[in-house]
Parts: structure tokens; C-alpha cells; sequence
């Protein structure tokens, strides 16, 4: 077997697990991983900015936001479906990176993690500012009749997880892809050593813009999905937190790994689902998880397993 | 009310944001300035000292000044005795790397949050002012405290240049921000400097909180917005300059109250927040320092 195929291979694989899913998990967990795999195409658009190519940005929230609103507002004030609606989303996302891209990557390291964290607050002002359009705090709730996709009702429970899957699968391959492709090379090697490529004659400044549009894109996407599958559009949805929490899955999964995303997603969601159970004190879970990661395991769970035996896990 | 008193009250509100703005982000310009640290979980420490300040005043007998004053000394100490079991337990454990920091106190500002929700409760509680006296001027009568606050703030913060640039501690202190290796390597015990400064702070944080608690209420989550407002301040004054530090919060405190009074607060907010991302985006060093970020 050579190395692509079993690249290939155990992917699809993890793939066809999730989409058997469907068949044997009862309905509440159905809703559940429904929102896991949405959240964690989030997070694979964060690990593509940060995980691959070094941007540690505090203001992912913005471009998850952008697609969450961009895609909400339009269903609620120009009645549109749920398809186009979904373009309009993943186009904002990108939109709202290439143009915080472009201002925010003139700057590095610490700068650029708090210009992001900046523009990430702007933008979740302006959502509550413009009370008239986006309904500030209280958000909007997205009518079911609109939440149809090809003739499928999204508030049902096999649709919408076929939906989220979808999804998923959609954007694991394209990065599968993008990571193995000589493209996503040049991003590893900006995160490894900036000077270098530079002398190499790529184009650093260039290269990160692209590398933050598509994570735009995957969170813009990830947004509007969120907000047609759940449906409901909310401030808090774009709040700091969710900059935060993005960067906490892809370091529980593993930092420059395919699958670690959904996995730190994954766990994090049952962490919090299961410690609910004896404790309301969801932010010590999410608090002492990052404390503890950067302490003791910085490279997350999968890039751990790379680095101790998995040698060939891109 | 005509349009000058409107203005002068407008101002003396800038005022005393910009007193309190002023100790919270000195506190976060140090640390960043000697340990090179950036401390996500200032406003936590802001909070804890206000959230503090309220169980002193529950607990302290006698009027509401000898609980003030208590507040005023077992508040910042406490703040900053968290503040430096964080730095020796956490932060010396990642050798102060950038990134690393930040998640950790990204992670400290949750704990933190979480532990004042749980022990605290999510209710906002006021805590009496000291002392209750109106200044009356021609046109309106002002709160005597708010101008003391003023008034102590301006105090600390002669206090923290002194420490900074006339004592031992702060010779040390400057060794250590200059090069930490050299600065060893003269028998200076790095470690206990940087928790030293890390609880310094927080202490000044806690500080500031204690004096604004009876101006706005005790909350689990007032520490959001003295952080964002501290990252302004410190980035336009140019981190680690005390001077530009005071400077910028004069200047974003007065204007957040001018704003504020004639605007809407909100577009204040999204107007200033704007503006700093553009300074550091096409002048990193800030209006006032010298060195880059």
C-alpha cells in the first residue's frame, strides 16, 4: 500500500463511519453530532490558518459570524432558500477574511492575534448595534418552511445530520487535498520558517491571505449551516468565545492535523455534555482543558499519536 | 443644561474612566513590558478585585469606610496572591513562550470567570461608597467620591513611576526587562521577579476595581470590557511606556465619555476598537513607544 492510498483510505474510512452513524445513534445524539460535524468544519477552517499555517487569530468568530448572518439575514429579510442562502454564507465568510486578511497581515505574531481579536469585537458590535437588522441579543429564529434543501426538511433529524455530514465530508476532503497539495507545502513551511520560504521566493504575504480566505471559507460555510440547521442566528454565536473555541478543539484534535478538528470537537462537546450532568461549571471544563493542553500536551491528541507512531498522518 | 456644562460633565466622567483605565492598563503594560507577557486574563483580575472588594464589605463591621479601606489593602493582595500562583504554577512551566501564554490565560480567564459565577453567584451588587459627598458647581452637583477616585488613582500611579524608576525593586526590575540572562547571571532571582511583577499586576487591576466598584456594580463578567479598553490604551501609548500608557487612557477615557454622552455608547466602542486594530496594523510601535510589538 503505498502512502496515499493509505492516507486515502483511512479517511474515507473514518468518512463512512461517521455516515453509518446515521443508521445506529439514537435521535438526541443524531442532533449532537449533527452540530459536531458543523462545528468542527469550523474548526478545520481555523486548523488551516493556524494549525498549518501558523496565524494564531482570536477572531475566527468574524468570519463564522459573517456566514451565520450573511446566510441568516438574507433567508429572513429576502426570503431566500436555504441553497443560495448557503453560498451567500461561505462567499461572506471568505469576503470578511480577504478584507481583515489584508489589513491584519501586516502584522505578526502577538499583533496580529490581538488586531483580530479587535476586528472580531467590531464586528460583534456592529451585530448588536444594528438592532433593526440582525435583532441584536435576542437573534434570529429561522422559520422552518424556509430551512428546505433539495426538497428536505433540515429540522428533521436524518436530514439534517445527512446535511452536516455532507458537509463535513466536503470540506475534510478539499483539505485532505489542500495540505497534501504543493500549495498547502508552502504553508507548512511559512509556519515552520518564514524567512526561509521568503528567500525561497514564495510570497509570504500573499500565501497567508489565501490560507485565511479559504479558513474564511470553511468558517463562513460551517456559519450559515449552523444558522439553517439549527435555526436560530444569534449575537452570541460571534462573541469572542467563538474565536476561542475553535482554537481549543484543533489543540484537543492536534494543531496540523486533518481529522484532529472533528476529534477536539468532538470530545469537547461530550466533555461539556456529560460534565453538565453534575456540574454547571462548563467554563472551569473549558478553562482547565486549555490550561492543561498547553501544559501538557501541546501537541493535542492526534498530533501526539504522529509523533509517537503514526508517522505517515498528514 | 447648556451645551458647556453638558460638555464639562461629559468630561469630568472621562475623567474618572480614564483614572481607573489608567491603573488596569499600567498593570498590563508592565507585565507585558518586563515579562513580555500578553495577559488575556487582566480583566479577570479586574473583576476579582470588584467581586472581592463585595465580600470584604459583607464581612467587615463598622461603617462603610473601614470596609473601603480594608477592601482597598486585602483586595489587590489577594488578586495578586492568584495572580502570581498562576504565574509559578502555569506560566514559568511554558517559559513564558508567546502563543503558549496566551491559550494558558486564555484558559485562567474561564477558571477565574467560572470560579466568581460559582462562588459568587450571577448576580450585580453594589458596594457602599466610603463616603457620600456632592461638590455643588454652578451648574450641577458632582459625587464627591468620583473625584477622589480621581484623585487616588493619580496617586498610585506616581507611586508605580517611583517604584519603577527611583527604587531598588524597580532597578531590578529594569534589569530584568533589559535581559533577563545578565540580569541572572548578577544574582538577580529572575523567577521571583517575574511572579513579583505578574502580581503586581493583577494587584493594580484589583486596585483599580475596588475603586469603581461603588461607581458601577460587582459582576462575573465586568471583565471583558476593562480588558478590551486596557489592550486600546496599551497599544496606542505603545506597550510598556508608562508615560504613553497614562496619556492614552486620558485620551480614550475623555473621548469614551464625550462619546458616550453625545453618541451612542456602542458605536463609541466599534468606532475605538476599529481605530487600534488600524494603529497596530500601520503604526506597531503605538503613538507614544518606541518598540514594536
Amino acid at each position: 500500500m503505498t502512502a496515499a492510498t493509505r492516507i486515502w483510505a483511512f479517511h474515507l474510512a473514518a468518512l463512512s463511519l461517521l455516515a453509518a452513524g446515521a443508521a445506529f445513534l439514537p435521535a438526541y445524539h443524531l442532533t449532537n453530532v449533527a452540530k459536531v460535524m458543523v462545528l468542527a468544519t469550523y474548526a478545520m477552517g481555523y486548523n488551516i490558518a493556524f494549525g498549518y499555517t501558523g496565524l494564531l487569530s482570536l477572531g475566527h468568530a468574524l468570519f463564522f459570524g459573517a456566514g451565520l448572518y450573511g446566510a441568516g439575514m438574507l433567508v429572513q429579510h429576502a426570503d431566500l432558500t436555504a441553497g443560495p442562502a448557503l453560498l451567500a454564507g461561505l462567499l461572506a465568510g471568505g469576503a470578511m477574511a480577504a478584507i481583515a486578511g489584508l489589513l491584519a497581515l501586516r502584522t505578526q505574531g502577538v499583533a496580529f492575534m490581538i488586531v483580530t481579536l479587535m476586528f472580531a469585537q467590531a464586528g460583534y458590535l456592529t451585530i448588536l448595534y444594528n438592532t433593526a437588522w440582525t435583532r441584536g441579543d435576542e437573534g434570529i429564529v429561522i422559520a422552518r418552511d424556509a430551512r428546505v434543501l433539495l426538497g428536505y426538511d433540515l429540522s428533521a433529524d436524518l436530514p439534517r445530520y445527512f446535511a452536516a455530514f455532507a458537509l463535513f465530508a466536503a470540506g475534510l476532503v478539499l483539505k485532505l487535498w489542500l495540505v497534501r497539495s504543493p500549495a498547502g507545502r508552502v504553508m507548512i513551511a511559512l509556519r515552520e520558517n518564514e524567512e526561509r520560504s521568503r528567500m525561497l521566493g514564495y510570497d509570504p504575504y500573499a500565501r497567508k491571505l489565501v490560507a485565511l480566505v479559504i479558513s474564511g471559507l470553511y468558517a463562513g460555510a460551517a456559519g450559515a449551516a449552523y444558522g439553517l440547521l439549527f435555526g436560530y442566528v444569534g449575537a452570541s454565536l460571534a462573541s469572542t468565545q467563538y474565536s476561542i473555541l475553535p482554537l481549543l478543539w484543533v489543540l484537543l484534535g492536534g494543531a496540523g492535523t486533518v481529522l484532529g478538528p472533528f476529534v477536539g470537537a468532538l470530545l469537547m462537546f461530550y466533555l461539556i455534555d456529560y460534565s453538565s450532568a453534575f456540574t454547571t461549571a462548563s467554563l472551569l471544563v473549558v478553562g482547565v482543558a486549555l490550561v492543561l493542553l498547553v501544559l501538557f500536551a501541546p501537541k493535542g491528541i492526534l498530533g501526539t499519536l504522529r509523533e509517537r507512531w503514526l508517522r505517515w498522518l498528514p | 443644561m447648556s451645551f458647556g456644562p453638558f460638555l464639562l460633565l461629559a468630561l469630568m466622567e472621562g475623567m474618572v474612566t480614564s483614572a481607573v483605565l489608567a491603573l488596569a492598563a499600567v498593570g498590563l503594560s508592565l507585565v507585558f513590558g518586563i515579562m513580555r507577557v500578553v495577559n488575556v486574563a487582566h480583566g479577570e483580575f479586574f473583576m476579582l478585585g470588584a467581586v472581592s472588594a463585595w465580600f470584604v464589605s459583607q464581612w467587615v463591621p463598622g461603617p462603610p469606610a473601614v470596609a473601603f479601606a480594608a477592601a482597598l489593602v486585602l483586595c489587590p493582595l489577594f488578586v495578586g496572591a492568584i495572580a502570581a500562583l498562576a504565574d509559578m504554577t502555569v506560566l514559568k512551566r511554558l517559559n513564558y513562550e508567546p502563543e503558549a501564554t496566551i491559550v494558558a490565560t486564555i484558559g485562567l480567564l474561564y477558571i477565574l470567570q467560572q470560579a466568581a459565577l460559582s462562588f459568587y453567584g450571577p448576580d450585580a451588587r453594589p458596594v457602599p461608597a466610603p463616603f457620600s459627598f456632592r461638590v455643588q458647581l454652578p451648574w450641577f452637583g458632582y459625587s464627591g467620591y468620583k473625584m477622589a477616585v480621581v484623585l487616588a488613582s493619580a496617586l498610585v500611579l506616581l507611586g508605580v513611576w517611583r517604584l519603577l524608576a527611583k527604587s531598588r525593586v524597580g532597578l531590578i526590575m529594569r534589569a530584568t526587562q533589559y535581559d533577563r540572562e545578565t540580569a541572572r547571571a548578577f544574582g538577580i532571582n529572575v523567577d521571583r521577579v517575574y511572579a513579583g511583577v505578574f502580581a503586581l499586576g493583577g494587584g493594580l487591576a484589583a486596585l483599580a476595581a475596588v475603586l469603581i466598584v461603588p461607581i458601577q456594580q460587582a459582576h462575573y463578567l465586568m471583565g471583558t470590557e476593562p480588558l478590551l479598553l486596557s489592550f486600546i490604551v496599551v497599544i496606542i501609548g505603545g506597550l510598556g511606556s508608562l508615560r504613553g500608557t497614562v496619556i492614552a487612557a486620558l485620551l480614550i477615557g475623555l473621548s469614551d465619555g464625550v462619546i458616550s454622552t453625545f453618541f451612542a455608547p456602542t458605536l463609541a466602542k466599534i468606532v475605538a476598537t476599529l481605530a487600534v486594530a488600524l494603529v497596530l496594523v500601520f503604526r506597531p510601535q503605538g503613538l507614544f513607544g518606541r518598540r514594536a510589538l
